[in-house]
């Protein structure tokens, strides 16, 4: 068979965004004054020389087939002005040049099963990760997990009744691709990696294997005869780093790998520095299709936060403000002996003072 | 017309409630493509198991080291054969986004119509990373897709080893916060690491992001390698006819409640108008006919909180450009790291200042790929050998922004401190003389 001549690749990186951006945006480049949002889930930007701009923001499923994308594509020329964009949490927003095309806009999305809102002191879409779906170290699936959540949250992403703004995010390994958050759900393995010595010595590079593991807790051993890897199971702290560059060495566990609820993390400098999330809650079972009990304690913290919390604080400011002991209290979650940290730098995250809420 | 759908009870579940459904979407596909019938097979059988069945690979176009992430089935009967055979090469391009991630409808459809005829149809916008993630293609159409794709005008994003995919936020196409051009300089910077993005071989990734302002819509800090963050160096600016609509719309009570009293260093202040201070750091705008805000600039850390509030009564000011942070990364191995500041300010307006910064950016990637450890992020190595050793190798001077609090133990030679006072002593002499 006559081999054909292979295309070399066009170099050409990030693409400019100026042929996909609205014109007003164009016209009003780095010259925004202002923004208001009207009502939930659309902002109105009014630029220094008075020209204005609605945008229209959407839920999506973010893994979307073709006919999903162009039944979108089909809204934004009809309703909007033919550009969209998304944002980091998957949502899609329609920039619009006149207030009365907001509201034919909204309601066609709404018909057609794409929730608007997601902006503000709402809670939006969730950020997440592979999952089964494609990921090949996966702990639990990430699409249906947030689809069963956000089934749940469809009110507060529609309205804007939250002390401040919510972001969530999922993920399926303890790697956190999913991100810091306000709320996370990750995976939480409990027991050590189950070795294949049958194919360690032909899948994995051994020393790259040794270095990987946090807790040294990995050494080069001969078992059956054949070279492989064991591990220290009272070192081991079953987090999966060894997981990745040693398939052989199974961590997942449909029984024992359980979801974590992580909370208080805080990207934005907005009041105070940014934030890590905490862990307040493990232990819960990895239960498709809808993981209720999961959705359970979600929707608890988020619900003693709406009514706790005060105008602009994030879950982090309004647990810096009530404390943890109250935290605990006001949702009812146990605090165990494993949510105090003994990993490197931990004495930081203990009370360190007098300062104690009776 | 696709083969028969099998079975899918626990996904079924999923095409229920108000959100809109990726189960729905897969089985649209699976009316046309056998590869998502097959897909659903899959995915139902880790739904029943609660089991992943993905092992990576080798696959790549032409020219290319990076960019597609392989994915091949391992669940396979007896006879080693794929159970779910139209979807026992399953692949995913990164296809990198135009920054603030804009689109027209033209685009959108093309995409659309690249992935029906080359790959299962089934497109994520967009991943972790900020990819395109264009998912499932046999082996045999990735090329013929990359192809497609990259005549369109676009290219792959990263994978493994390698300079990563960026992200920018909304920016100054639609934000009044932005602080300079993030797609500018989004852009700019990563094409020119496109050889380090397409053809893996640094210790581990690297990943920059772009946010506009210290809201940081990107999760800059907790998610790149060199965050650029934008900010100001100058007064807060104020207008007062936004500031008393924003008066006479929420009150006294949230004013001081929800304004002034989240301020992180308490440098805005309510005055009676006739005590306001005056200063070129004092930034005041009345918000009725007795008071107004006060803020000293000088203690203002550029939090965006007040700004947040009062939009347009309150703005960033206009000697703009941006903070850097090295060093953020999620949680393998020693933990979550966030980016820690190596520049706390440079101007990013000229050609010449994002020339500056993709300099640093070079620097900074060249000092990791000779001395940071395999699989090891450069705030790991960092934190492995000093923040000092790293900027001395960066000939970046020191300063106090780049600490929450000095030293809090001795455990440190100090026979270099005279000199090192010497040194800052002329420094500030030829300074001032300038």
């Amino acid at each position: 068979m006559a081999q054909t001549a292979l295309r070399r690749p066009v170099e050409s990186g990030v693409p400019d965004n100026k042929q996909f951006l609205h014109p007003k945006f164009i016209k009003n480049y780095g010259n925004w004054k202002c923004h208001d949002r009207p009502r939930p889930g659309v902002l109105h930007h009014t630029s220094h020389t008075g020209d204005e701009v609605w945008s229209v923001r959407a839920g999506t499923q973010r893994q979307m087939d073709v006919f999903t994308i162009r039944k979108l594509c089909d809204i934004a020329d009809k309703y909007a002005e033919g550009f969209v964009r998304f944002t980091i949490r998957s949502n899609i927003e329609f920039m619009v040049s006149t207030a009365k095309q907001v509201d034919p806009l909204i309601a066609e999305l709404e018909k057609n099963g794409f929730p608007v809102g997601g902006t503000g002191n709402s809670i939006s879409m969730i950020a997440h990760t592979q999952g089964w779906l494609h990921c090949d170290i996966p702990g639990t699936d990430a699409s249906g997990v947030v689809k069963s959540l956000m089934d749940d949250l469809i009110d507060d992403f529609r309205a804007e009744e939250m002390p401040n703004r919510v972001h969530l995010s999922t993920s399926c390994c303890e790697i956190n691709c999913g991100g810091q958050a306000d709320l996370a759900i990750i995976v939480q393995h409990t027991k050590p990696p189950k070795i294949n010595h049958e194919m360690v010595a032909n899948v994995c590079e051994r020393p790259a294997v040794v270095a990987r593991c946090p807790v040294a807790a990995i050494r080069p051993a001969m078992v059956n005869g054949k070279p492989s890897l064991e591990i220290d199971e009272s070192k081991c702290m079953c987090c999966g780093a060894c997981y990745p560059p040693c398939p052989p060495m199974q961590i997942n566990d449909p029984e024992h790998s359980k979801l974590a609820i992580w909370v208080g993390g805080k990207n934005s400098n907005a009041r105070g520095k940014p934030t890590f999330m905490k862990m307040v809650a493990s232990g819960l079972p990895n239960n498709p299709p809808r993981w209720v009990e999961v959705g359970v304690v979600v929707k608890n913290i988020l619900n003693v936060y709406k009514k706790d919390g005060k105008p602009w604080e994030r879950i982090s400011d309004w647990i810096e403000r009530i404390g943890w002991p109250q935290f605990f209290e006001k949702t009812g979650l146990p605090f165990t002996k494993y949510l105090i940290d003994d990993w490197r730098g931990s004495r930081a995250s203990l009370n360190q003072s007098a300062h104690i809420r009776f | 017309m696709a083969k028969k759908q099998h079975d899918t009870p626990n996904l079924d579940q999923l095409e229920s409630g108000p959100w809109p459904s990726f189960v729905t979407g897969i089985k649209r596909l699976a009316k046309q493509s056998d590869m998502a019938v097959d897909l659903m097979g899959q995915l139902e059988t880790s739904y029943a198991t609660k089991k992943g069945f993905w092992k990576g690979g080798t696959v790549g176009v032409f020219g290319y080291g990076g960019g597609i992430i392989p994915r091949f089935t391992e669940l396979k009967n007896d006879k080693g054969e794929a159970v779910f055979p139209d979807a026992a090469e399953f692949h995913t391009l990164r296809v990198q986004p135009p920054a603030g991630m804009h689109y027209n409808t033209d685009v959108l459809r093309k995409m659309s119509d690249i992935w029906e005829k080359h790959g299962s149809g089934l497109i994520a916008f967009h991943g972790q990373s900020g990819d395109i993630m264009f998912q499932g293609a046999t082996t045999a159409n990735v090329q013929p897709a990359f192809d497609e794709l990259n005549e369109l005008g676009f290219d792959l994003g990263g994978a493994g080893p390698a300079v990563r995919t960026s992200m920018s936020c909304v920016g100054a196409a639609r934000c009044e916060n932005s602080c300079y051009d993030e797609a500018n300089a989004h852009r700019t910077v990563l094409n020119n690491f496109l050889d380090d993005m397409h053809r893996p071989s640094l210790p581990y990734k690297f990943k920059f992001k772009f946010s506009g302002c210290p809201n940081d819509c990107m999760n800059s800090i907790q998610r790149a390698d060199m965050a650029v963050i934008g900010t100001w160096r100058d007064n807060i600016r104020t207008d007062e006819k936004m500031a008393k609509q924003w008066m006479a719309k929420h009150g006294m009570d949230e004013l001081v409640n929800d304004v002034i009293a989240r301020c992180p260093t308490k440098t805005i202040q309510l005055k009676q108008i006739k005590n306001v201070k005056k200063g070129k750091d004092i930034s005041s705008v009345a918000v009725n006919d007795t008071h107004a805000l006060e803020i000293d600039n000088k203690d203002c850390v550029r939090c965006m909180h007040c700004i947040n509030v009062m939009s347009g009564a309150l703005a960033t000011g206009t000697d703009k450009g941006a903070s850097i942070l090295v060093g953020g990364k999620r949680t393998l191995k020693i933990g979550d790291l966030f980016g820690t500041v190596v520049i706390p300010f440079m101007k990013l307006e000229t050609e010449e200042d994002m020339d500056k910064l993709v300099d640093l950016g070079q620097r900074t990637i060249d000092f990791f790929a000779e001395n940071a450890l395999e699989h090891e992020r450069t705030g790991e190595m960092i934190e492995r050998i000093g923040l000092v050793n790293f900027l001395e190798a960066m000939e970046i001077e020191i300063d106090a922004s780049m600490v929450a609090n000095p030293r809090t133990n001795p455990y440190v030679r100090t026979d270099g401190w005279d000199d090192e006072v010497a040194k800052i002593k002329a420094k500030k002499q030829a300074g001032m003389g300038a």
